[in-house]
């Protein structure tokens, strides 16, 4: 196929996602929509003694925003909101064509989307995972954040 | 016709359209439904209405003016023998089906219709030929009902029968769906209408580009279209309307060239067609659309049809092959006009055409601006493909092959 965006990570976490199934014992839920596409996202955290325990993702939608919320889950599980929500900056600044080597780096298999910065009509696919999740965080109270 | 005749045709046509044969070339164009390509004569068209005729039409008291004029009202009269209306006054000119649709339901059904009036649209309905109903509907204290259509996008004499109610006043119809394909019996249906007492709207976006449309034979109160669909230019498009229901309706815009006089404390208004035309026109864009017109009537309705039904069977059978690949609506290619919807099993729309993309193929894919019907067939979104006579046998090979092999590139049998 030319070239297009869909490489083997991508297409990996779209058909085997890790984290896309319920969650027992949640601490919080979110849920994020592209009305315009019809992706629809379920996030689930279990946030405990400021650290995020495990994570989940239900719903549908295409490839991407699919693949995302998986890589994303992955990338989260384990850290603090705090730093959850400096790596969706950095997706987001990556996403927008503007992030540079060392951040890429950070953001590891979350950089394999790198490539739909090209494609403006899917920018939404990829980061509504990222969007829903700081939200879902900004709304915790800033005691959890720390 | 032999495979050489065909390929022939194939090139001659093609060589018409610049962008066809530009640096997009090797793109294979499957979204006329959504915009048509457009041939030479109407791209110079437009320059040559700057380049000749130039001057704010309708008003100048002098020859340049009175040319563009002309160039202006040659086109209604191009617009008026093409869907065969009785008159000129009949003709408006707007920016697009939707601005036509908009129209009507502004000048028309939001001063005509009482509390507890009904309007009826079908499932199949774009969403410029709902909203401005629900719009109206709302402001008058009355309401959209649905008239649904079977799993092959056909809406039945007893699915009308039982959807339309004493209270119903208007019923707004496409002639043609932009999802399913298939053509709306709409002189039946604009018949039943009539013989309640309730105005016929018709949209006739996807049908005007693809079959000989007669307002007369159909009987329908208005018809929309967009002259951008019809090879013509965009922010061109046509209201028909029928004289005693226009002349009855007040203004839509108000403004420059719609008055015939104004004073401090009132107007009164142009005569048909110029009392819907407010402020200047495109006449730019008009003289394009009648250049459309002439190229369609060149190239002649039988070509047209006897080529969008070759190719849309072509591709018919191929995607049947497919067994993943599910084609939505009538299994008869003829009732497609060109427009084939399909679900991939397990790839999202939005993945299909992108992936199309890097094959240098261009379909659409969403919910088609009909998200009620996409509810109605349970699904959030489709894939779409839109023929037009221009495409040929090879572009619908490529997209086959590329469907064919889509799976296997996402990742699935690995």
């Amino acid at each position: 196929m030319g070239n297009t965006f869909y490489n083997e990570i991508l297409t990996d976490h779209n058909l085997h996602p890790m984290h896309k199934h319920e969650l027992q014992g949640a601490t919080c839920e979110q849920e994020g929509i592209n009305p315009t596409c019809g992706d629809d996202l379920v996030l689930k955290l279990r946030i405990e003694d400021g650290v995020i325990k495990d994570g989940s993702f239900t719903g549908s939608g295409c490839a991407i925003s699919q693949a995302s919320a998986d890589i994303m889950m992955e990338l989260i599980i384990g850290r603090r909101p705090k730093e959850a929500l400096h790596l969706g900056e950095l997706f987001v600044r990556m996403i927008r064509g503007e992030g540079t080597e060392e951040e890429l780096e950070e953001l590891e298999e979350a950089g394999a989307l790198q490539d739909v910065s090209h494609m403006p009509a899917r920018v939404k696919c990829a980061v509504l995972g990222w969007h829903t999740l700081e939200k879902m965080l900004m709304n915790l109270k800033s005691e959890s954040l720390n | 016709m032999t495979e050489q005749e065909r390929k022939e045709q194939d090139e001659k046509i093609r060589a018409d359209f610049p962008l066809l044969t530009g640096k997009y070339g090797e793109y294979a164009y499957l979204d006329s439904a959504a915009t048509s390509q457009k041939p030479r004569v109407v791209i110079e068209a437009e320059k040559e209405f700057y380049e000749a005729y130039n001057a704010n039409p309708l008003r100048g008291l002098y020859q340049l003016s009175v040319e563009a004029t002309d160039r202006y009202e040659e086109a209604r009269e191009a617009v008026r023998v093409f869907i065969h209306a009785g008159s000129c006054e009949e003709i408006i000119f707007t920016r697009n089906a939707t601005e036509s649709l908009n129209l009507v339901a502004y000048a028309y059904a939001m001063n005509t219709l009482k509390e507890g009036d009904e309007i009826l649209v079908t499932i199949l309905e774009h969403h410029s030929n709902f909203l401005p109903w629900l719009n109206a509907a709302k402001r008058c204290g009355g309401r959209v009902n649905f008239l649904e259509c079977d799993e092959s996008g056909r809406i039945t004499e007893e699915a009308f029968r039982e959807a339309f109610t004493d209270r119903t006043r208007i019923v707004a119809m496409t002639q043609v769906s932009n999802v399913m394909g298939r053509e709306n019996d709409i002189a039946l249906f604009a018949r039943l209408t009539h013989e309640k007492g309730a105005v016929f709207v018709a949209d006739g976006a996807q049908s005007v580009p693809h079959l000989p449309v007669d307002v007369k034979a159909l009987d329908v109160d208005f018809l929309a279209f967009s002259g951008h669909k019809m090879l013509g230019p965009m922010g061109i498009g046509v209201l028909y309307g029928k004289r005693e229901l226009l002349n009855k309706m007040n203004p839509f815009l108000y403004g420059g060239e719609m008055i015939e006089t104004v004073t401090r404390m009132g107007a009164t208004y142009a005569e048909l067609p110029h009392k819907f035309e407010a402020g200047t026109v495109n006449a730019a864009g008009a003289y394009g659309l009648s250049k459309a017109i002439e190229y369609m009537n060149q190239i002649g309705f039988d070509t047209i049809r006897e080529r969008e039904d070759h190719l849309t069977r072509f591709a018919m059978e191929r995607l049947q092959q497919n067994q993943h690949l599910k084609l939505l609506g009538s299994k008869d290619p003829l009732e497609h006009h060109g427009i084939l919807t399909f679900v991939l099993e397990g790839v999202h729309p939005h993945d299909i055409a992108a992936i199309l993309d890097a094959e240098k193929i261009c379909i659409r894919a969403g919910h088609h601006c009909a998200q009620p019907l996409m509810q109605f067939m349970k699904t959030p979104s489709t894939a779409r493909v839109s023929l037009a006579f221009y495409n040929t046998e090879e572009e619908i090979l490529r997209l086959v092959n590329a469907l064919e092999t889509m799976r296997e590139k996402l990742g699935f049998f690995s």
